[in-house]
């Protein structure tokens, strides 16, 4: 009963996305301002009904309801509360669902907090977001219904794959999501600007807190995926140029690109057709990932399972979106003239400068992650393109990029000076020339980590620099509080988030050091690794909810200090039939202690070892990076722009 | 700027889009019809006779060695398996290649870089599910094969020509999805 509901509501949710399409479009060519007016509680009632659907699908997992055949083959009546939950969307069909309802809390949010907007662009942003919703409750509907019976009911579930039972997973997908399709928003602010043939400063102001919210949950759904990785899958890295990591990659490079080129169209009223490509390009490479992700295209480990069919009609509905937003954008970007002009040395100057690094940034990792499958395509070549590929043709895009970040936020607007900005930035100079050169005398010859530590001392150090100047902190010390409490929002931000991908590098340059050492010892033997002397002291039986394990205690200790004691497992899910390996991890500001258990043979267990130096601190920059996205959102300019929601109940971002 | 290359710039979004919408489009089609497979780790060598070699038997199994020669005209399809006693996905593989030896499959095995007496053990404990056995210590035969590591199974038509590779064990699925589709399809 409860999945026909589900299975009704959703069918509720796509007849109100059609009217939520048709109707203000209609009524936005003809001036019929009540179809106009239709267009938010359309949006609102998609939502509920959306909404609906997903409770429904929520409700037969918790109840593990085996006559739904998705509850059948993702869930198991031993798995804990929280992860039958989570296994509503650690399947295709229910991702697709989450996906839907995330589109649809995008529509609600435009409705409650875009009561400011002009009626016609609001509704016309409504239609396209509809729109948007209508092809893919379509497809939800058409081939990934997540409702489907069976009968007779499954004695029980087939379980959920036991690497995705962690919180960390559990949480990872909602994030991401919130990220990929919150730039279906400026999809719509863009196709809605092109629609009306007119973008200006406000197109900018408004578009702008939309790309914010977008791009904090992004970082921090990549950098979740990211640190799940490290701490499951055992293998000790953080980011492997995956095809579908670089898929999450793409949207977060054209979405902080369009953050910083939507401050120009606001403040200057240039790179207009700049930032309405980019507003496209971002929510094109989240479909573009969506359709690597679920089409089977691809050979990942995060692939779901691959079905041609629904590879199709996902593709369509890419090139629907994608192709008519760009046909669009042919058609009428070439009548938008800019402005505001300036000089190439001013802020402006730094924010095209931004732009096109981070698009040749995007343009490089796109090439790397398609190429391959193009390659196989056309010369049926079966090539890989991995780090080495990235990390060298990224590096010197990066390098100028992040040179350049310490410096931007403290040129001036038109025509800027560089003198006075090196002057501010001699001391921050320094410090990241001697972090160099000292990680050259201690770590050897190693150019990425020592230019890794540069950059983060560079970005820390500049964005530290930018406030101080800004709060005139040494030249009038007494009124510098005050000073700090008047500055914008907008600018702590930006300081936090250049400082907070600086605490990132920081991070990635100290797991450049890491060292990692495999041994096979006895139970009382000891490895000698980083410093640490690593004893097994035995190895043993545990028995979790829904799982067996062998534990291995591991005595870290110092000068015959004990530093800490890790319990690496091994898990095996007797449902699943699926080994797991657990690390454990002790995690200090100056770094992990990271072992991972190994097979067993003869007495002696295989363990891994690895030290990791400041590794906690590349997720941790990533969480002061949404920080700083934040702390931008909650700006008073963002809020009288879309001033906080009175009246919009139930409707939450 | 003149309009007119404006305007194609502006239209170059449009026409990458088409593109790569045109490749993955095939892409699809491909993975249809078997033309296009993301997951397939080619072997040169599918389509093609196995390459010549000879490898002794270990005398502890009771079977005799394998050479090229005992590949070619066969009564039915057969499987090579790479294996070694000291692999742990090859103890994950063997039940099934146990099962295929009791249905009466033809399962050829080349012992890769194994000492003789562990080899003979790991037989001894778990079963013996080959007809013949050749034993590569030096690992020479492996590379002419192209073998990534082991376990890697083959599986050859009855002319003794390679029409499948899969890096990795041969686990339940991987038995009932490929290889007894492949063994009835040239039977």
């Amino acid at each position: 009963m409860i999945a026909e509901l589900g299975h009704f509501s959703l069918c509720l949710a796509f007849a109100l996305a059609l009217a939520q399409t048709v109707l203000p479009l209609w009524g936005a060519a003809r001036g019929h301002s009540r179809l106009i007016a239709a267009a938010a509680p359309l949006a609102v009632g998609q939502l509920l009904a959306t909404a609906a659907a997903f409770a429904a699908l929520l409700a037969a997992f918790a109840v593990n309801d085996t006559s739904v055949i998705n509850v059948v083959q993702n869930s198991h009546s031993a798995k804990p509360m929280l992860y039958k939950l989570a296994g509503a969307w650690g399947n295709h069909e229910g991702s697709m669902l989450l996906w839907v309802l995330i589109l649809a809390l995008c529509g609600g949010a435009v409705a409650g907090f875009g009561r400011d907007l002009p009626g016609l662009l609001r509704a016309r942003v409504l239609a396209v977001l509809g729109l948007v919703a209508l092809g893919f409750l379509a497809f939800v509907l058409a081939t990934s219904n997540p409702f489907g019976r069976v009968w007779p009911p499954a004695a029980d579930g087939q379980g959920l794959n036991p690497v995705l039972q962690d919180p960390g997973l559990a949480f990872h997908p909602p994030l991401l999501y919130l990220g990929y399709v919150g730039y279906a928003v400026t999809f719509a602010f863009a196709v809605a600007a092109l629609l009306e043939g007119r973008v200006d400063a406000a197109w900018g102001r408004w578009v702008r807190p939309w790309a914010l919210a977008a791009w904090c949950f992004l970082t921090l759904g990549i950098a979740l995926g990211s640190w799940w990785a490290y701490y499951e899958l055992g293998w000790g890295g953080w980011w492997f140029w995956d095809p579908v990591e670089n898929a999450s990659l793409l949207p977060w490079l054209a979405g902080s690109a369009l953050l910083h080129s939507a401050i120009v169209v606001e403040k200057r009223e240039a790179l207009k057709v700049w930032s309405v490509l980019l507003a496209l390009l971002a929510f094109g490479f989240s479909l573009l990932g969506t359709f690597l992700v679920r089409s089977g295209v691809l050979n990942s480990v995060h692939a779901f399972a691959n079905d041609p069919e629904r590879g199709v009609f996902i593709l369509f509905l890419l090139l629907f979106y994608v192709g008519g937003s760009f046909f669009l954008f042919a058609l009428r970007a070439p009548s938008m003239a800019p402005t505001g002009m300036f000089a190439p040395l001013s802020r402006e100057g730094g924010l095209v400068l931004n732009n096109l690094l981070l698009c040749a940034m995007a343009a490089v990792v796109l090439t790397g992650t398609l190429w391959p499958m193009f390659a196989d395509l056309l010369f049926q070549q079966k090539i890989s393109v991995g780090p080495p590929f990235f990390n060298s043709a990224l590096l010197p895009l990066a390098a100028p990029l992040i040179a350049a970040m310490a410096a931007g936020p403290m040129l001036a607007w038109k025509r800027a000076k560089l003198w006075p900005v090196l002057q501010r930035l001699w001391w921050t100079a320094l410090a990241a020339f001697s972090a160099f050169a000292i990680t050259l005398a201690y770590a050897g010859w190693r150019i990425g980590p020592a230019l890794g530590f540069a950059a983060a001392l560079w970005l820390i150090g500049g964005a530290l620099a930018d406030i101080v100047e800004r709060i005139a902190l040494f030249r009038r010390p007494a009124a510098a509080w005050s000073r700090a409490r008047g500055l914008p929002r907008a600018a702590w931000g930006a300081a936090v988030a250049h400082a907070g991908l600086g605490v990132s590098i920081l991070g990635m340059a100290g797991m450049g050091l890491a060292t990692d050492r495999l041994a096979a010892v006895t139970p009382g033997q000891s490895i000698a690794h980083a410093g640490y002397e690593w004893r097994l002291d035995r190895v043993e039986d545990v028995i979790g909810p829904n799982w067996t394990a062998r534990r291995a205690t591991v005595t870290v200790l110092r000068n015959n200090a004990v530093v800490t004691v890790l319990t690496p497992e091994r898990r095996f899910f007797p449902v699943g039939r699926m080994n797991t390996t657990e690390a454990a991890i002790r995690t200090s500001v100056g770094g992990d202690l990271y072992a991972v258990l190994g097979e067993e043979q003869n007495g002696q267990a295989v363990l891994r070892v690895h030290d990791n130096p400041l590794a906690p601190w590349i997720w941790l920059g990533a969480a002061i990076m949404a920080l700083g996205g934040a702390l931008s959102l909650s700006d008073r300019r963002v809020r009288v722009a879309a001033p906080a929601p009175r009246a919009a109940a139930g409707v939450k971002v | 700027m003149a309009t007119t290359s404006r305007r194609l710039l502006m239209l170059a979004p449009l026409g990458l889009a088409a593109a790569g919408g045109a490749g993955f489009y095939a892409m699809l089609r491909g993975m249809g019809t078997g033309s296009y497979d993301p997951k397939g780790v080619p072997s040169v060598l599918v389509g093609k006779p196995a390459p010549a070699f000879v490898l002794p038997a270990l005398d502890e199994a009771g079977v005799p060695g394998l050479e090229d020669a005992a590949l070619r005209d066969l009564p039915a399809p057969v499987l090579v398996n790479f294996w070694a006693s000291w692999c742990v996905p090859c103890i994950v593989e063997h039940p099934q290649l146990m099962t295929l030896a009791r249905e009466g499959v033809p399962v050829f095995g080349i012992n890769y870089k194994d000492k003789p007496a562990d080899a003979a053990a790991f037989l001894a404990r778990r079963g013996n599910p080959f007809l013949r056995l050749g034993r590569d210590e030096p690992g020479r035969v492996a590379i002419d094969w192209g073998v990534y590591g082991v376990p890697e199974t083959y599986v050859l038509d009855r002319k003794g020509i390679i029409r499948w590779r899969w890096p990795g064990p041969v686990t339940p699925e991987v038995l009932q999805q490929d290889i007894r589709p492949l063994l009835r399809r040239h039977a």
